[in-house]
């Protein structure tokens, strides 16, 4: 059995190992072996953190053809490719016949036997992942720091290495000594803990190199995203992973020169001659096979569907360790409740109803579609936000502090005219091009409605307008296939902060009262900030969110009793007091209520109090009616 | 660069050691498999990392030919062709079909053969042994001794070819429906008579046999054609032509006659594709996404020597040209220089397909694949197309570099078309396409006649309609007839064009009834549905428009809303909101189903076969029950009638509606996923059943149905003859027309009958009920739909102006009179109430008399 730390820095020898030994044996299906074999490894007690991030190490501190990771999320999903499973190798001098593996690589060795009858062609996909869309600071951070993984020992670090270009350090032949110094790293755990700090040092500098590349569309969801970008090869089962997945890739990284080779070569005499090249714009190729330096390839050998991005849940590796975690933290839930939101109120100018809302809002998920109808979301649309100090930035700022991850769009008239929110099929290069509303689930989309000033919408600007209502309403996106538009359904919380109530559709509409004078508001800002720093009151916060969004619930029949005899009775009161349209959202409201609180079934006081807050929120409503100038 | 890596011969058998395969290999065993190992031994499949392996399109005639004729001993290259003098003549160069092969042919007479690149390189592997060939024709099975096949397949070209010209020959298809067979007898052999067709019209019209028609024929020559279509196919065009020039020895056509089959029932979803079918005959369906230029392919090069004018022709090989370096006639060296015009190329074009959204499963994006077209091919697809393509599916190695000696271990896939078959071409024939696109299985059908048997499918149907909206039983029900809509009926025999067999459903009423959610679903539910709110969309957005390509900066022609739902439903959203101008695109739509354009130097008229489902909001926001759905959603009557039937959905605020619709609200939230299946019928169920309806059920009306229809007429004109009033309009018998063949599809029933009418009378009752009731009498009136006005309303407006006239003339001689005194006193005189609406109604009508004018508050007497 090969040792530790074989399996993370040369897995395409454990799996060679395993494909050798099953020549003898044609039977033993050493393909799903060799998976399980790296599942087991990586089920061992922290063993994933020892696997070195793509997400925070640089490229080029990672050894090519190692084991590595990268959170990511699916962003585009080319075609499937044929390759050479299992292939045939002559050597020129000795004419001895060698069968060879292709499951993991990119490219053959050398002298490959194409008449040998003994290729086996296998097939597998791609998919273009990039790094989560918005994901927090705070985040990557976290991630980065629980990582153990060592991967450039800072004692060898020579400054020169960094200039050594890719393909002289992909040259097998003259790795060895390299790959003695990765191993004399990781042997001693003790050791790297003290050198922490070093590779945090090194890992920052070469930033810059990320940005050097940015020529290459890498095709971000959202504007100014940063981090490596991966083209996934999937060997099984591709069919179970969906655009828009956050993923966590286990795989072999590839980063073969004669990847990007391929792209050069372009002469035009072998273009005239070989139409199968000539095929494929140039556009094509810069997408589907972009330089191995700037996109490397990541050939899966385990990924775990994520389904969630905060860094301070357990990462649901074993289940009883998850329950146990769940349990602890339920106790405390509603004590957690209660600080955030005094936090919030504070936050909110005092306001301790739209506090309340506001976490009803933040743990909101669908967690189910009826046909058409997603149930569970809660598009809070919050009015009266006060315009001056840039409130509704600062607000931002502190969800941003609180969730994994979101994104900010101000609802500018330029930025509506000129976004592109919708992914667009772009069938020249054939990818989909990205657009701010590709966003995993549970990503936080706040709206800054009061940049809207008065102007004309352009064609793009009533699409994207449109857009963002269809999200709202049915929790969809129509990414545009030029011929056809195709629905994907999402799973994004939208908060809208506006003066008035909101051109766009919302699930609630909650106006802010503030207990502040407009002309303390700068001043009560800048210390509002402060208490955000106390950081382990902060993590509370970021755990309680995310676990009440993973909590089971339901209603038991003697609660939907009386919600029934509730609802007949208010509408025997008064008919248009309440709608189905009401109950709706009542029935949200309490729910998230029950889990806000910690409780997993909805009981009697919790539906009263879910009436109590809506009652108190519409009468706020019917203050503010004037101001309402749109059609309900 | 390097040179080819060995000589044809010998490339050509990689493996000498393997004979022949006898007949005795098993031709059951997976072809693919088989093949796999051959690939690169056959040639088409050649991954030398020095070429890029393009032989595959390299030309295929010279050399097919060699499949009867005894074999040329020069093989590859054919330095001198019999007839080269006739290749002097300035007439002859440039394109293929001016090359005159005259490879002797048994009665083939010189017809030039055309290259079948699609099919690659053939002419390496058929490696027959030709000596029992010579008589293939009539070598029949029993000739089992000399049963030898081309190398790597199990096929005997004779055998295969005999069987081939059987099928031409016997294969008759009483049931054929395809419409291009229009005009032929379906009891005499089917492709016979095309043949005869080839003779008269002396052009080439393809002879494409159905593959399932050869598979019902024969199941053995079938698998042969899938499993090994490129050896197969050219001895079907040498069977045909055979035939051909048999039956009509003196015709002379232009190249032979090239077979093309279609419809392999191999795979039907590009998703489905793996290194199985490589090499295999199949059909996907897709759309077509983009295509490339025409890209001429040199097959043969034409060289010349500058010194002695010597010529030469050398043949592309695996993309290359190996160019003389010494002229054979005299010996110069590199004198040889290359003619373009002489030499002979082939048309290509890349074509681009990408799966159907109907074939996707959900939160994928769609696969693309490479379809190359050749010849005649080239150019028959424009993007946007939806097309089925037959070909051969191909899997070539990637060239990493020619200097590297690894290679990319990844295959390019791509397929060489064979056929074509465009999927919306049929649409305008007024054929339904979705015959074609699609198939159901024979389980399906089953547990869909099952379904259909039961005595309650009409109601459960109705019911797995948007599970998640409650009860709204007959708005549900109107919707599901709209979903299989009537039988298409064709008069324009004596002139009065298309009947509508689309059924128009408006939904009315209170916000937040859920309609949006029924169009949702409904949208989603149906493949070629579309949905558009009234307020974000324009005239414009739902016919067509035309822009400027940026590309080709041609004017294109891009269809909206109504038109891309051609047979399907156009949802449309906040109807009231809609400026009139878009509504007034309507009308056309809504009666006649056509679209007409005028813009941009671009006239036409475009199918637009839409059932509209549309959704209006009251105009107070709240349905006010005291006016006419005409006085409450603001509609011109012209579009109200179209709608075949319009429901209201308003909140019925009753407490034991109230109890039930909050069990189903909470039930929603707290069942889980299973227990909302047991309940329901899958909603995939209910799309098969209504695609399968819509395809292969065709309701005529019976003799008691109508009878039935006719007396509901009656009745109908009946009720409102009694008080004057018009009740029923042809328009609305037509309605109960499409509504009972819709309701006999729904029972799968080819007949309409009485049943079908009552039910079709029940909801258009209701829903007459709901939208044409008239407040102020509480009867059904038609008249408020077509005209806008009930025929109380106006018997009553002309009442109080009367009223009024009186009433002024019994005040005698005022010139003027004070506004609201003139209405006071008209209320203490009527002992009904007068509103103030109905007062300035009257007022207006004797104003149009010329009697008084009003001006301000004070009304004037002009008498």
């Amino acid at each position: 059995m090969p040792s530790t730390h074989d399996w993370i820095n040369d897995p395409v020898g454990v799996v060679e190992g395993m494909f050798a030994a099953s020549q003898s044996n044609p039977s033993s299906g050493w393909e799903a072996r060799a998976v399980e074999f790296f599942k087991d490894r990586l089920k061992e007690k922290d063993a994933h953190t020892l696997v070195p991030s793509l997400n925070d190490i640089p490229m080029h501190y990672l050894k090519p053809n190692s084991l590595v990771k990268f959170r990511c999320f699916i962003q585009d999903m080319f075609d499937p490719e044929f390759y050479m499973g299992v292939y045939e190798t002559v050597d020129p001098a000795t004419q001895a016949k060698t069968l060879r593996c292709g499951k993991y690589k990119d490219v053959t060795e050398c002298g490959v036997d194409f008449n040998s009858k003994n290729t086996v062609t296998a097939e597998r996909q791609t998919f273009y992942c990039v790094p989560i869309p918005g994901e927090n600071p705070w985040v990557k951070e976290r991630y980065a720091n629980s990582s153990q993984a060592r991967v450039v020992p800072s004692t060898s670090y020579v400054p020169s290495r960094q200039k050594r270009s890719y393909e002289e350090d992909d040259d097998m032949d003259t790795q060895p000594q390299k790959q003695r110094e990765a191993h004399a790293g990781p042997q001693s755990p003790t050791e790297h803990h003290g050198n922490g700090d070093c590779k945090r040092q090194e890992t920052e500098a070469p930033s810059s190199q990320m940005t050097s590349a940015s020529h290459l569309d890498l095709n971000f969801p959202l504007p100014g995203e940063k981090g490596p970008s991966c083209l996934v090869k999937v060997y099984e089962d591709w069919d179970s992973f969906k655009l828009n997945d956050m993923l966590e890739v286990y795989g072999i990284l590839s980063v073969s020169p004669a990847l990007s080779a391929l792209a050069d070569e372009k002469d035009a005499s072998s273009n005239l001659l070989d139409p199968t090249e000539s095929m494929e714009t140039a556009e094509e190729q810069r997408v589907h096979c972009p330089p191995a330096s700037l996109v490397p390839r990541l050939h899966m050998l385990y990924a775990k569907q994520l389904q969630h991005n905060n860094p301070l849940l357990p990462s649901a590796a074993t289940s009883e360790d998850n329950s146990a975690f769940l349990a602890s933290t339920l106790s405390e839930m509603p004590s957690v409740r209660e600080e955030l939101l005094a936090y919030l109120t504070h936050v909110l100018l005092g306001d301790a109803l739209a506090a309340e809302y506001l976490i009803l809002h933040l743990i909101s998920n669908v967690y189910v579609r009826r046909d058409v109808l997603p149930l569970g979301k809660f598009t809070l649309n919050m009015s009266g936000c006060p315009t001056v100090a840039s409130y509704t930035e600062r607000l931002y700022q502190i969800i941003q502090q609180l969730v994994p991850s979101s994104h900010y769009l101000g609802m500018s008239l330029q930025n509506m005219n000129q976004i592109r929110l919708v992914p667009k099929k772009d069938y020249v290069a054939n990818r989909l091009v990205s657009g701010a509303l590709q966003l995993a689930k549970n990503t936080s989309l706040y709206l800054d409605e009061t940049q809207l000033e008065q102007g004309q919408l352009d064609t793009t600007g009533v699409r994207n307008v449109t857009a963002l209502g269809n999200l709202i309403s049915w929790q969809k996106v129509d990414y545009d296939f030029n011929y056809h538009q195709m629905e994907f359904p999402c799973n994004i919380n939208v908060l809208i902060a506006s003066e008035g109530r909101s051109l766009l559709p919302s699930d609630c509409q909650i106006h802010l009262q503030t207990q502040v004078a407009p002309s303390h508001l700068e001043e009560y800002l800048s210390t509002m900030h402060m208490l955000s720093q106390a950081s382990s009151q902060l993590n509370k916060f970021r755990i309680y969110l995310s676990v009440a969004r993973l909590l089971d619930y339901s209603i038991s029949d003697e609660v939907t009793k009386s919600v029934e005899d509730d609802f007949v009775d208010m509408r025997k009161d008064d008919p248009q007091s309440i709608s189905a349209e009401d109950l709706h959202r009542m029935l949200v409201v309490a729910r998230l209520l029950s889990l806000s609180q910690g409780q997993t079934s909805l009981s009697r006081d919790s539906w009263l109090r879910a009436k109590h807050i809506e009652a108190l929120r519409r009468s706020r409503m019917e203050q503010h009616k004037c101001v309402n100038g749109n059609e309900p | 660069m390097s040179s080819p890596a060995s000589t044809p011969g010998g490339r050509k058998r990689g493996r000498n050691t393997n004979p022949p395969t006898p007949s005795s290999e098993d031709p059951t065993s997976p072809p693919s498999q088989r093949r796999r190992g051959q690939d690169s031994s056959t040639g088409d499949l050649m991954p030398m990392p020095t070429s890029p392996a393009t032989d595959i399109l390299s030309p295929a005639a010279p050399q097919d030919t060699s499949l009867l004729s005894s074999p040329r001993p020069s093989g590859m290259t054919c330095l001198m062709p019999p007839n080269e003098v006739d290749m002097s003549s300035p007439l002859m160069y440039g394109t293929p079909s001016s090359r005159i092969e005259g490879t002797p042919r048994s009665g083939v007479r010189g017809t030039p053969a055309r290259q079948r690149p699609d099919l690659g390189s053939v002419r390496k592997a058929p490696q027959v042994d030709l000596h029992s060939d010579a008589d293939g024709a009539v070598a029949s099975e029993s000739n089992a001794g000399q049963r030898l096949v081309i190398w790597g397949t199990d096929v005997n070209v004779g055998t295969c070819k005999e069987k081939f010209q059987r099928f031409l020959q016997r294969f008759v298809d009483p049931t054929s429906t395809e419409d291009e067979n229009a005009g032929l007898d379906l009891n005499e052999p089917l492709y016979m008579q095309k043949l005869e067709e080839v003779q008269f019209l002396l052009r080439n019209i393809n002879v494409s046999p159905l593959v399932p028609q050869i598979s019902s024929f024969d199941a053995e020559l079938y698998r042969q054609l899938t499993c090994y279509p490129q050896e197969v196919i050219p001895t079907f065009d040498m069977a045909v032509n055979e035939l051909f020039f048999e039956r009509f020895p003196d015709s002379f056509l232009e190249y032979q006659i090239q077979v093309r089959p279609y419809n392999a029932v191999k795979t039907k979803s590009m998703r489905s594709l793996n290194p199985e079918d490589i090499d295999q005959l199949i059909t996907i369906s897709g759309m077509v996404i983009r295509t490339s230029q025409l890209i001429p392919e040199m097959q043969e090069a034409f060289f010349q020597c500058q010194v002695c004018a010597y010529s030469t022709r050398v043949e592309v090989d695996r993309g290359r040209i190996a160019e003389p370096a010494v002229c054979r006639h005299c010996n110069t060296t590199h004198s040889l220089a290359l003619i373009h015009n002489r030499s002979v190329f082939s048309d290509k074009q890349m074509i681009k397909i990408q799966e159907s959204p109907e074939d996707m499963p959900a939160g994928q994006t769609p696969h693309t694949t490479i379809v190359y077209a050749h010849n005649d091919l080239v150019d028959k697809v424009q993007p946007g197309d939806r097309v089925n393509i037959t070909g051969i599916y191909r899997a070539v190695p990637m060239r990493v570099n020619p200097r590297q000696s690894n290679v990319k271990s990844v295959y390019k896939t791509h397929i060489d078309a064979i056929h074509f078959r465009k999927t919306d071409e049929k649409r305008l024939h007024g054929l339904d396409e979705e015959a074609e696109q699609k198939l159901f299985t024979e389980d399906r059908v089953q547990t869909l006649k099952e379904l259909a048997a039961k005595p309650d499918v009409y109601e459960r149907l109705s019911s797995a309609l948007a599970p998640s909206i409650y009860e709204h039983e007959d708005i549900k029900k109107g919707i599901l007839l709209q979903l299989f809509g009537g039988t298409r009926k064709d008069f324009s025999q004596t002139g009065r064009g298309n009947f509508r067999a689309e059924v128009n459903i408006l939904l009315c009423g209170d916000p937040g009834t859920s309609k949006s959610q029924l169009l949702q679903y409904v949208y989603n539910l149906v493949p070629r549905g579309q949905y558009t709110s009234g307020k974000g969309s324009s005239a414009v957005g739902l016919t067509a428009y035309v822009m400027k390509d940026p590309e080709t900066r041609q004017l294109v022609l891009q269809t909206g809303a109504l038109v891309l739902s051609d047979n399907g439903i156009c949802c449309i959203d906040e109807f009231d909101k809609m400026s009139d101008n878009t509504r007034s695109v309507l009308h056309e739509v809504m009666e006649q189903q056509t679209l007409s354009i005028a813009k941009a130097g671009i006239i036409c008229q475009l199918n637009a076969r839409t059932a509209v489902l549309a959704a209006a909001n009251p105009v107070e926001s709240q349905w006010n029950p005291k006016k006419t759905t005409i006085e409450n959603i603001q509609l011109p009557h012209t579009l109200l009638s179209r709608f075949d039937l319009i429901f209201l959905m308003l909140d019925p605020q009753d407490e034991a509606y109230d109890r039930r619709l909050a069990h189903h609200l909470v039930s929603l939230y707290y069942q889980t996923e299973e227990q909302m299946e047991e309940e329901f019928l899958d909603m995939a169920v209910l799309k098969d059943y209504i695609a399968y309806a819509r395809t292969y059920i065709n309701p005529r009306l019976s003799e008691e149905a109508s009878q039935a229809l006719i007396e509901a007429y009656v009745d109908m004109r009946k009720i409102g003859s009694g008080r004057g009033m018009v009740s029923a309009y042809p328009r609305q018998l037509e309605s109960l027309i499409r509504l009972a063949e819709a309701h006999a599809k729904v029972r799968f029933s080819e007949k309409v009958e009485t049943i079908d009418v009552e039910e079709a009378k029940r909801l258009h009752r209701e829903a007459l009920k709901q939208s044409a009731t008239d407040p102020r009498t509480g009867f059904v009136d038609i008249s408020i739909l077509t005209t806008g006005m009930s025929a109380t309303a106006r018997k009553r407006k002309e009442e109080v102006t009367q009223a009024l006239k009186k009433l002024i003339q019994a005040k005698g001689k005022t010139p003027a009179m004070k506004y609201q005194q003139l209405l006071d006193d008209l209320r203490g005189q009527s002992e009904t109430a007068i509103t103030k609406e109905l007062f300035d109604e009257a007022l207006r009508a004797l104003a149009d008399e010329d009697y008084l004018t009003v001006t301000g508050k004070t009304v004037r007497l002009l008498a």
